[in-house]
């Protein structure tokens, strides 16, 4: 099988978010840059399917000339090779997924694995987008996937408030995994090593002819409101507990 | 142009879930063309008299045979197939898993802006909605508009009030035909979590518990207390990873986005990934042994103690008001 995985390098989740000044998007410098936690998961199960089922797994990114050392730990954690499509320019995820739906139809494939979101602009869209780009059908935010080679099918359990469901389909298809999905594996220092050889092939974006106006213009970014002042109390269990209940019925008025 | 708000959302045995009556009030408030609602399924038209009831002009009830499965690429398809005869300018989802997996498959489908998980939707200038919505983990919230002829958006449950509204919703009869090839991934099976499961991402009140409960069976003490308030239980994450819960427990940045009134963490140190998850609870309340633990950072109330000697005589007063209530 050839897998394609998306993978979006995004700011380490323990990261403070500081908005410029212009409101335009974050101050950048001094941010530890990430795979997309959600995409560790993508890239951990199609490397088991290439385990079990021999083929392929293609890391496809897109980003500016950073993104290359996520690419490299995706290489590491032991993908193939990697295709990136190189752009500076901020884009909104219809734009992404029009770009890497036009490489991935290039590139050929069995199965597209992305996360289910980017943990920076939490969109959630570009896997279906992808999907729909290329005319396939798409599980979402998957727990559980099995692949059915000989009938050439999958079959996928997914995630919904209190409660999840089985979803069976045909592939080539997109799969967008939710944690859960299995444990990702720590790159090996062998596979470190081996993975400063592996091919990555670089596209611009702009050579991709695309239209790619934004769909979604962000105006601003703001801080979200500052908490209240908070009342802490300290002391006997009895009390403390007594007056917390007090303040939250009489003060707040929730109980 | 076309006007109007497209309000789209799933329905179970027609049971609808409370941010429909919430995706409903916001699309009036635009003020932007007739109120159409529609859901899928063979129990569609039960959910009639709760339409009417928070003000859905016009619905739409595709309970067909071909409906009676989700199937994302076919719902797609049809919703994609109707849209120009029902000429929306607005399309709202909500921002659950389901209308999650749709909105975004539309929006490719439709080659439309969508803009996910909003907390607020507002009429702007020339037509343009106004929409805020949360990035890095509601570290930052933006302000963003959808520049397609077709705006998309999905309603993040818990935040906006539900007002009803009274009206007499027409029922129309477009149904479109979409070839049944156009069905290829389908649901096969549901499993609804064990019953009296309260579920998190649309709780009023939760309990949460974190490493300071020290083992799983310490957990009856949150449920003790869950129960006396009428609460969901949630977890911090290296919980729900030891296995002490399960895995639909965990809150935070890679797991749950939480929205309730009151929020309670219990033995949780409040690390920043947690936080992104519980930002838009009304109340913080964090009880915690250690004074320095940044939750308290974060919190409205506070008790620096004991979870052990704390939360058994928190449940004991809660039982206490609610009795006299
Ligand atoms: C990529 C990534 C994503 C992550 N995503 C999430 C996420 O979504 N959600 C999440 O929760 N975490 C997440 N984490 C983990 C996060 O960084 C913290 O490790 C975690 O939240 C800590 O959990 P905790 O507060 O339960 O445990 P701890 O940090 O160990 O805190 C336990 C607290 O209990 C208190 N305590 C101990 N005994 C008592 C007692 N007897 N009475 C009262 N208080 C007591 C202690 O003072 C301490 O504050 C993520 C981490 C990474 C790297
Ligand atoms: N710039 C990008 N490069 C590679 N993959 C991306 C990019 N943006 C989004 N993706 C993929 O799409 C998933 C969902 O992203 P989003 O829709 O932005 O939340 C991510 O987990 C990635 O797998």
């Amino acid at each position: 099988m050839k897998i394609l995985v998306t993978v979006k390098q995004v700011p380490d989740t323990a990261t403070k978010i500081q908005i410029r000044a212009d409101g335009q998007g974050i101050q950048e410098d001094g941010i530890k840059w990430v795979i997309n936690p959600y995409d560790e998961f993508a890239i951990e199960e199609a490397l088991r399917i290439k385990e079990k089922q021999g083929g392929e797994v293609v890391i496809v990114a897109l980003g500016p000339s950073r993104v290359e050392e996520a690419v490299r730990q995706s290489l590491a954690m032991g993908a193939d090779r990697a295709v990136v499509i190189s752009t500076d320019a901020a884009v909104d995820p219809a734009a992404a997924a029009t770009a890497l739906a036009a490489v991935c139809g290039e590139e050929g494939f069995d199965l597209i694995l992305t996360g289910k979101q980017a943990v920076d602009d939490d969109s959630a869209q570009v896997g279906p987008m992808i999907a729909a780009n290329l005319g396939l059908p798409q599980v979402t935010v998957v727990l559980k996937l099995e692949v059915d080679e000989a009938g050439h099918r999958l079959r996928a359990e997914r995630e919904l408030e209190g409660a999840t469901e089985i979803v069976e389909l045909p592939y080539p298809a997109v799969v967008t995994a939710q944690r859960g999905l299995n444990e990702p594996r720590y790159p090996t220092l062998p596979n470190i090593m081996k993975a400063k050889k592996k091919e990555v092939r670089r596209v611009s974006m702009d050579s991709l002819s695309l239209a790619l106006d934004p769909r979604v213009t962000v105006n601003r970014l703001f801080a979200p409101p500052e908490r209240p002042e908070p009342t802490i109390l300290s002391g006997e269990p009895e009390e403390t507990a007594k007056e917390l209940v007090r303040l939250l019925h009489s003060e707040a008025k929730v109980l | 142009m076309a006007k109007g708000v497209l309000v789209i959302f799933d329905q179970n045995n027609g049971e609808i879930r409370h941010v429909v009556l919430e995706m409903l009030t916001v699309a009036r408030s635009l003020g932007d063309g007739p109120v159409t609602a529609l859901t899928f399924g063979k129990d569609a038209r039960n959910t009639l008299a709760k339409l009417a009831e928070y003000g859905a002009e016009q619905v739409l009830f595709w309970d067909g045979d071909a409906y009676a499965r989700y199937s994302s690429d076919g719902f797609a398809a049809a919703i994609a197939e109707a849209v120009p005869e029902l000429g929306p300018d607005v399309i709202l989802f909500p921002a659950t898993a389901w209308g999650k997996d749709l909105s975004a498959r539309l929006a490719g489908v439709l080659k439309a802006g969508l803009a996910t998980d909003c907390l607020h939707l507002e009429a702007g200038e020339d037509g343009r909605v106004k929409a805020v919505r949360p990035v890095y983990a509601g570290k930052a919230l933006a302000e963003v508009t959808v520049n397609t002829p077709v705006q998309m958006f999905s309603l993040r449950p818990n935040v906006n009030a539900a007002v009803p509204a009274p009206a007499t919703p027409e029922i129309l009869n477009i149904a479109p035909a979409v070839d049944s090839a156009a069905f290829q991934a389908v649901v096969v099976e549901r499993n609804e979590a064990q019953g009296g499961v309260l579920e998190l991402t649309e709780a009023d009140i939760i309990v949460s518990g974190g490493r300071g409960i020290k083992a799983p069976e310490n957990f009856k003490l949150l449920d003790d207390m869950a129960q006396a308030l009428g609460a969901a239980v949630g977890s911090s994450r290296p919980v729900a990873d030891e296995g002490w819960v399960p895995h639909s427990y965990h809150i935070g940045q890679t797991g749950k986005v939480v929205s309730p009134t009151v929020y309670f963490a219990v033995g949780i140190s409040g690390a920043i990934q947690h936080l992104a998850g519980i930002s838009g609870s009304k109340y913080i309340v964090a009880i915690n042994s250690d004074p320095e633990a940044p939750i308290f950072k974060v919190a409205n109330y506070g008790i620096v103690g004991d979870l052990f000697q704390v939360v058994p005589r928190l449940t004991e007063e809660i039982k206490t008001v609610k009795a006299q209530q």
